[in-house]
This record gives C-alpha cells, sequence and structure tokens, in this order.
C-alpha cells in the first residue's frame, strides 16, 4: 500500500523519518525570510490545512519539531464528512481502500450481552459513515499528498527538526523564532496557523487561555495485533467482569491490529500501568487465555473539555486539538479539527487575495467555535455516561443499560459515544435566504452539502473548490461574478438520480432548486429558481461583504 | 402546568400505592434505588413528549 515516495527500511511507518530536517535558504544569517503562511504541526490538521492552501496556489511552509507520523494509532476512527474533505484534497481514496470499514456494534454489561446493533447506514453516499485507520497512516497518506503537489509544482514546504520558539505578534503578520539542529533562525510571516495540539506550545507562548471541564479518569489504549477471529465489529463492556466498575472498548484497524480501551479510574500508578507485566494480563482477561497477540502500542491518557474563548488572534489562528479538545467518545478530534480547516481556508484565500475583508475570518470563530461546543456537549454527555461521576449517575447509567437488553427503548439511551456528524451553521452570518419551500431541512443555509449519486457519479466529487451555483431542473448562466469572485454553474437533473436520493435531499416537494454552495460544500442559499441579484446578494453576505 | 397533568388521574389511588410499595418489598435500598430508576425511565419513555417531561422534572424538584 505504501506509495513509491516512502522508503521505510522495514521499520515501521511510524519509526520512519518521512521528512527528515534539512537546512533551508531562510537560515543563512541574513535571509530574511518572509512567508505568506505559516504552519505549526504537521499532524492531521496541519497537513490539511497545508494541502488546501496549496491546491489554492497560496504559499504555504509547515514546521514540526519532528519528522515522522504518529507515534501509534491515537485517532483511528474518520467519519464520512472528513472523508470528504480529503476528496477534495486529493487523497480520499488511500484512506479509505487502507480503512476497516464497521457497522456493526456489540453491548455488553457485567458478564453478558445486552445488545446489539447495526447502524444500516443510509444509501447514495461515495464515503462510508466512518472507517477505522490509524492515525499513522491517515498521516502518510496526506504526507505522500504533500509529497505529491511538490512533484506539481505546488508551493507547499514540510520542515521537519524545525521547532517554534517564540511567536510575537505584528500590525501586519508575525514574528517567528525557530530552533533546529543547526541553530535558531528568524522568519516572518502574514498568517500563522497553529495545528499544534491540545497542548500548544502556541498558545502558550501566546498567554491564551484554554479553559473547561477536567474528567478525572485514566484510560489505557493498547494496539495489539491478534491472529483472532474476532468479527469485524465495535464491541463496549460496561462494567465486565474483567475490568469490574470501569468500561472497556474493543475496535478493529488495518493490518490485523487491534485497539483496545480500558478504562483504568482515576488514583493510579500511571508508569507502572504502562509495562507490558501489568497490561498483558489485562488483556488476557478480556480476550482468553489462548488468543495469540502481541502489543504494538501502548499509551494512557486522561482528557478534558474544553476550547479557547476565541480561535482567531489578530494574524494568528488556531485550529484541531490547539483550538478545542473533547474526550475521545464519539471521535470528534480529528474530525473536527478537518472541519476547522474546511472552514477557514477558503476564507482566508479570499482575504489574502483582497476579494474579502478580513472581518470574513471572524465568521470562522463563529462558526467553529458553534460546532466545537456541540462536540464539546456530546462527548461530554457520552463520557458521563461511560463513566458516571456520581452515585445516581451511576444508577440511572446501570438501569437504562439494564432496560436495554429486554426493551428496544431503553437502547437509545446508552451512550458509548455519539459518532461525529458535521454541525449545521444555523445562524452563521454567512447564511442567505432559504426561499425553497418545502424543501428538506437537511440541506438549508449552513448545512454541509449530503452527497447523492448522478448516475455513476456522486454529487460531491462533481463540486470544485470554488463557490458553485447548483441547479436542479433550473435555468442558471455558466458562472455568477460579484466583486471578483465568480461561482460556477453545476447543471443536474433529479432524473440524472434513478435512485431518488439526490430529489429527497435536495428537494422535497419543490420540483427545482438553484441552491449557492461554498467552496467547503456548505449550503449559503436556495431558492426555487435563479434571480440574478438574490445570488449576487447571497455571494456577498457568504462572503462577509454585505 | 400547559402539558404535563397535575389533577388526579389514578383509579383506585391506594391501589396504585400499596402496589408500588409491594415491588419494593424486601428489597435493599440498592436494588430498590435501581428498581426506582428502570420505573423512571420506563414512564419517561410511555410520555415521550419532550414538553411534558420537561414539566414532570420541573415539578418533581422540591419548592416553597
Amino acid at each position: 500500500m505504501l506509495d513509491k515516495t516512502v522508503e521505510t527500511g522495514g521499520k515501521k511507518i511510524f519509526e520512519t523519518p518521512l521528512y527528515p530536517y534539512r537546512q533551508s535558504p531562510d537560515q543563512k544569517p541574513d535571509a530574511k525570510a518572509h512567508h505568506p503562511v505559516v504552519i505549526v504541526g504537521a499532524g492531521p490538521i496541519g497537513l490539511a490545512a497545508a494541502i488546501d492552501l496549496a491546491q489554492m496556489d497560496i504559499p504555504v511552509v509547515v514546521l514540526d519539531e519532528n519528522d515522522k507520523v504518529s507515534w501509534g494509532s491515537r485517532a483511528i476512527c474518520f467519519a464520512k464528512r472528513p472523508l470528504e474533505i480529503l476528496d477534495r484534497l486529493g487523497c480520499g481514496d488511500p484512506m479509505v481502500d487502507k480503512g476497516v470499514v464497521w457497522n456493526v456494534g456489540k453491548v455488553f454489561f457485567d458478564d453478558r450481552q445486552v445488545y446489539d446493533f447495526n447502524l444500516l447506514p443510509e444509501k447514495g453516499h461515495k464515503r462510508p459513515a466512518f472507517i477505522n485507520l490509524q492515525q499513522y497512516y491517515f498521516e502518510l497518506y496526506l504526507v505522500e499528498r504533500v509529497f505529491e503537489l511538490q512533484r506539481q509544482g505546488k508551493p507547499i514546504e514540510l520542515r521537519g527538526g524545525n521547532k517554534l520558539v517564540s511567536v510575537k505578534e505584528k500590525d501586519t503578520g508575525v514574528n517567528l523564532s525557530i530552533d533546529t539542529p543547526d541553530g535558531p533562525y528568524r522568519m516572518d510571516c502574514d498568517w500563522l496557523i497553529a495545528c499544534d495540539g491540545a497542548a500548544s506550545p502556541v498558545r502558550a507562548m501566546m498567554g491564551l487561555d484554554f479553559v473547561g471541564r477536567v474528567f478525572e479518569d485514566n484510560f489505557l489504549i493498547a494496539d495489539v495485533v491478534m491472529e483472532a477471529d474476532f468479527p469485524t465489529e465495535r464491541w463496549f463492556w460496561f462494567d465486565p467482569p474483567f475490568n469490574r466498575g470501569q468500561s472497556a472498548l474493543l475496535h478493529k484497524q488495518p493490518d490485523g491490529v487491534w485497539r483496545i480501551d480500558l478504562q483504568l479510574g482515576w488514583n493510579i500508578d500511571k508508569e507502572k500501568e504502562k509495562q507490558p507485566e501489568n497490561v498483558i494480563p489485562r488483556l488476557k482477561a478480556m480476550l482468553g487465555d489462548d488468543v495469540k497477540f502481541e502489543l504494538e502500542w501502548v499509551s494512557i491518557y486522561t482528557f478534558q473539555c474544553r476550547r479557547m474563548e476565541k480561535f482567531r488572534h489578530g494574524h494568528v489562528i488556531f485550529a484541531g486539538d490547539a483550538a478545542h479538545q473533547v474526550s475521545p467518545f464519539g471521535a470528534r478530534g480529528a474530525n473536527s479539527g478537518l472541519q476547522d480547516t474546511d472552514n477557514l481556508c477558503w476564507k482566508l484565500k479570499l482575504v489574502m487575495d483582497g476579494l474579502a475583508p478580513d472581518s470574513l475570518l471572524e465568521s470562522y470563530d463563529v462558526e467553529r467555535i458553534h460546532g466545537a461546543d456541540e462536540n464539546i456537549m456530546n462527548s461530554s454527555r457520552s463520557t458521563d455516561f461511560i463513566t458516571p461521576k456520581s452515585e445516581i449517575s451511576r444508577i440511572f447509567r446501570d438501569a437504562a443499560l439494564d432496560l436495554s437488553e429486554r426493551f428496544d427503548f431503553a437502547r437509545p439511551l446508552v451512550n458509548s459515544g455519539r459518532l461525529s456528524v458535521p454541525c449545521v451553521y444555523d445562524g452563521s452570518p454567512l447564511n442567505g435566504p432559504d426561499q425553497l419551500t418545502d424543501a428538506p431541512a437537511r440541506t438549508r443555509p449552513g448545512a454541509p452539502c449530503p452527497d447523492a449519486p448522478l448516475g455513476k457519479d456522486f454529487l460531491l466529487d462533481r463540486l470544485g473548490g470554488q463557490f458553485q451555483l447548483l441547479a436542479i431542473d433550473a435555468e442558471i448562466p455558466d458562472a455568477v461574478e460579484d466583486g471578483g469572485i465568480a461561482a460556477k454553474a453545476l447543471r443536474i437533473s433529479a432524473a440524472d438520480d434513478p435512485t431518488g436520493d439526490l430529489a429527497a435531499r435536495y428537494l422535497g416537494g419543490a420540483k427545482s432548486a438553484v441552491y449557492l454552495l461554498r467552496p467547503d460544500q456548505h449550503v449559503a442559499a436556495r431558492w426555487p429558481s435563479y434571480d440574478e441579484a438574490a445570488v449576487k446578494a447571497a455571494l456577498r453576505t457568504a462572503t462577509g461583504r454585505a | 402546568m400547559a402539558k404535563l397533568n397535575t389533577k388526579p388521574n389514578i383509579a383506585a389511588p391506594d391501589d396504585f400505592y400499596a402496589d408500588l410499595l409491594a415491588i419494593h418489598e424486601g428489597l435493599s435500598k440498592e436494588e430498590s434505588d435501581a428498581l426506582n430508576a428502570r420505573l423512571i425511565l420506563i414512564l419517561a419513555n410511555h410520555i415521550g413528549d419532550r414538553e411534558t417531561l420537561a414539566e414532570a422534572l420541573d415539578a418533581a424538584q422540591a419548592r416553597n
């Protein structure tokens, strides 16, 4: 599966330096380097931002003190919307080809299975509801996409062994100091995007807040390579005999690697619990004595649910875990981070090109803080169910689990993580009018476009990374332009999709529709037919020029 | 209280009350707490309507 550009020399991929330190001309004593955009952190979010900007021909430099992909599997669950974003970034296919798709889950309570479920994903989407994929593969495919863009001559640079040590804000940009194996150097940039993780050094250097709720709990995560007959299912245990009073999760990843999560409680000796002689007996108790397995990676984590008060601070913009942190239940960390940069990059491009006012970037705060709050709420609720914090919450939790064995009604109350779905930017200042009567609520202004089949194609593959005017059985011109920003036409018909999914998702009771879509594939406005003045006004609203 | 019925609504209230106590007979405090929680969830699901449930949550909170 590895691309020819990456040679691992027989090592595990996360032990292999992929972008080793090399001296840059910027390090010459009087170089006075200046870059339009610098990104800190070559994790999933920083790499996605870099690819997005480079595809729009914005020169971008990514700094990372490391030179490898993530150590261990870390984030393993990637949802449909991020996969669609990756398609736009040109690297959805390797992720989905390698990833594991699952639909069946089982829930255990005490010593018994209480129920199982099949997610029965909605049909008519190119991408599955989610895939399981180790973060190191996720990052690898992003790095390979960076290399591919470099070969195409796109202005994207990945500097390993470059540690940012100071940040100084100016009125027009940011001054940076960077440490390297050859010593320090300086550079200036117009925009700094901080994707440097939950412990964000940039945030600390700028003395910015990061407040929220601490959850007093520890979780042991182990990746085990197993030659076992376990089906491709998600198994979740509440209070099992092998981990009394706590929870456990078993989840499949590619290459026969299984993710095991064991809740350990608060007062534990982390270093001791991480030792194989303590981990292996726990896993044997869970998997059975005769199952053969090998430990690939073990880690202990705690978590918090919190966010910055604002994500944008002048010319420094925070994205991903640097801006907001959630519990891992529901896979909302990397997934929401990818939606951050999806939201940010087109806005930054318009502002950098002088086509939209700086205030357009304030809508990044509005929309992504809305998303972060939704994710924090959902993941806090899951955490409260999985790890009850009071006697009465445990009593209700156990009551719901007990009832779920006999009664369907109790199953939706059981919360072992609600899978990440993209948020709708209801109330966003960028939203235009919703004048399509009898239309489905799921495609209202602010909503992400749901995919739909178009013959052998899919709708989202037909949308470019620009403003799009989508006509379904309606007349529109080839393009509409206002103030140098164009929306290009895509004309389709409900008849293009015999399954009826397209009509159900975009027309409802309407006969025809005209949608104005943003570059991040969110709906800006919709009407039953084309009206030039209305479309231009909505285009101005969607770009902060109203 | 627009939707929650707070007028007498149970026929033979003494019988119901006796039935309610009877299912707790012989249970430990822990077992009784678990039973009450199950009962609340069953009844809440039967009501279903979120407005009525919100009024019930409100009504149940002891206030002067």
